[in-house]
């Protein structure tokens, strides 16, 4: 039995992706191809431009759907970089225990302590990163909740009966974690996952927002928001699309989070 | 016993804070670009001129010396001066902290009043349709992006419907309360949506887990009204694993509102870190990321405090 949040959740992303993949090629605008007749002032939305132009003349349907293809790359590596090193933390600190665990959370716990959204705020605002040094903050900042929930569930799974008879028939740690452990705590993992893509968008499109985060030329759901501002009464069509994709996008992942948090 | 894990938590958060200056200080003044990028274009500030303002400000030292310093004057009291206006820190800071502590206040008590409030009617009608329409308000009010939230509230409030200013903190010359409350309506509710959604879940799942448990069904048995045991019997131990999350949101608060006050141009901290940031201001930059590190921890302090009020089976030693 499939949950219906899951499914909706995930036909809502998939067409955002398909959208953002094919889309721009479907286009004949680029992203960053100017028209110079229609050079400052942005125009409604017409039949040539179905969400109108910015105010270089450019498509803002093609900005927006590849601007979708960096928001949700961003996103993604973000959280699947945050989700497989808070795996292997938490899986170290629950199986080994004693001081391993002792050390692996403590530092968790520093990380929570610490004011981690200014740090973020600062580094990207001082160093404006490019894509690759983005995915790393964002992973950063939220690989904590992934530790933590993987530990707590190694940590039962440690004493079950099949996990001895592992170590009885000569299992070294490694291979008792990658084949025996860590496959039972998939559900957990998947879950965690979902949240920590959700939370990698949402940051991504903040610091870009702010103007911290990618920038210019190169689109991204973000920093088209912050373009749109000064725009925002006289042409809001370029400020409503991004914001609805970003809402969109976090609302299906959130649904897919929470129908596989249900099931378990 | 309470007294003295008080005292040994607030000695321990020293060096934590003090490791946290050292890496904040590092990436202020290891980024590219500075202070002095504001003169360099400047053909009438000579060179001169720079080396005086730079050694003015002690910019022209190793980094080692310059955060030395920085440190023993901020033990002192000295948080030394803003660059961009040339006025205390301590001043620029205290005089934006009233704002940001207004808006942060007001969002956080109509969050709690609020989350309550949607928690325990969606546990005491869990799976059915309150539940539900509350369930499916918390779950976009976690998905959607406040910065994109305040821009549409903007459009339709202030632009089209022309009943809310648009920003600030009130209306130059004008010294109504009434000015005052509107200026607050739309950052309020931006601020305290992502919350209100994020802490009614918590409050839900802790009275569903404490309303199976023998006591309510005593409670019930001995003839007592249905608010009185969801408000006075449940709502008590339900809301003890809810309270740490939300000390430690309270300690956001200070840092988390910058989208929030850009956005509204609201004169606090939030704007003042945007317009430091912009203007390469380091001593500012220090001092407000430093006073926000303090509040994060102390709320993690607060919140381990707060549940051992709460929940006498838990003791510091």
């Amino acid at each position: 039995m499939t949950d219906r949040r899951i499914v909706t959740g995930l036909a809502i992303l998939a067409a955002i992706m398909v959208a953002c993949v094919f889309g721009p090629m479907l286009s004949p605008y680029r992203y960053d191809q100017q028209a110079l007749d229609l050079l400052g002032r942005p125009l409604p939305p017409s039949a040539e431009h179905w969400l109108g132009t910015d105010e270089l003349g450019r498509d803002v349907l093609t900005r927006l759907l590849n601007g979708g293809r960096i928001s949700l790359a961003v996103g993604l590596v973000g959280a699947l970089a945050a989700t497989a090193f808070g795996t292997i933390v938490g899986a170290l600190a629950g199986y080994f225990g004693g001081w391993t665990d002792r050390v692996l959370m403590r530092s968790t716990d520093v990380m929570l302590s610490i004011p981690a959204l200014p740090l973020v705020l600062v580094i990207a605002g001082l160093v404006r990163p490019a894509p690759p040094l983005l995915v790393l903050l964002i992973a950063g900042l939220i690989w904590t909740a992934p530790a933590r929930l993987v530990r707590a569930d190694v940590r039962g799974l440690r004493t079950r009966d099949y996990v001895a008879a592992a170590v009885t028939l000569g299992a070294g740690p490694v291979r008792i974690l990658a084949r025996h452990i860590i496959p039972n705590t998939l559900g957990t993992i998947a879950v965690s996952a979902t949240l920590a893509v959700g939370g990698a968008i949402m940051l991504e499109s903040a610091l870009s927002f702010l103007g911290f985060g990618v920038q210019p030329p190169t689109p991204t759901w973000g920093n088209l928001l912050n373009k749109a501002g000064p725009w925002l009464v006289s042409a809001p069509w370029l400020s409503l699309p991004p914001g609805l994709l970003i809402f969109l996008t976090i609302l299906a992942v959130n649904l897919v989070g929470e129908g596989l948090q249900r099931r378990r | 016993m309470t007294a003295r894990w008080l005292f040994g938590r607030l000695a321990g958060a020293i060096p934590v804070l003090v490791g946290i200056s050292l890496i904040l200080f590092m990436v202020i003044h290891l980024a590219p670009g500075g202070p002095m990028d504001v003169y360099a274009d400047n053909p009438s500030v000579t060179p001169a001129a720079l080396a005086r303002i730079a050694e003015a400000y002690g910019l022209n030292q190793p980094l080692p010396v310059q955060y030395g310093r920085w440190l023993k004057a901020m033990i002192g009291g000295d948080w030394g001066y803003s660059i961009r206006t040339g006025r205390p820190v301590l001043t620029e800071v205290g005089e934006h902290l009233g704002p940001t502590l207004l808006l942060g206040g007001v969002a956080m008590v109509a969050a709690l009043v609020l989350s309550v409030a949607l928690g325990v009617v969606s546990a005491a009608q869990a799976g059915r349709w309150p539940d539900r329409v509350i369930g499916g308000f918390t779950l976009a009010g976690l998905s959607i992006p406040v910065f994109w939230l305040a821009l549409v509230m903007q459009l339709g409030f202030s632009v089209g419907l022309g009943w809310l200013p648009s920003g600030g903190l009130q209306t130059i010359g004008v010294e109504a309360a009434s000015d005052r409350l509107a200026h607050l309506v739309m950052p309020v509710t931006v601020l305290a949506i992502a919350t209100t959604a994020s802490w009614s879940r918590y409050i839900r799942a802790g009275m569903i887990a404490v309303l199976q448990q023998d006591y309510i069904r005593t409670a019930y048995a001995k003839g007592l009204g249905e608010t009185t045991v969801l408000l006075r019997h449940a709502l008590r131990n339900a809301i003890i694993p809810a309270v740490s999350i939300i000390a430690l949101d309270l300690a956001n608060v200070i840092s988390g509102a910058v989208i929030t006050e850009a956005i509204f141009s609201w004169p606090g901290i939030g704007s003042l870190f945007v317009q430091s940031m912009d203007g390469r201001d380091y001593p500012v930059l220090m001092g407000v990321l430093m006073m926000g590190s303090a509040a994060v921890i102390l709320g993690n302090i607060a919140a381990d405090l707060m549940q051992a009020v709460l929940d006498p089976r838990i003791r510091h030693d």
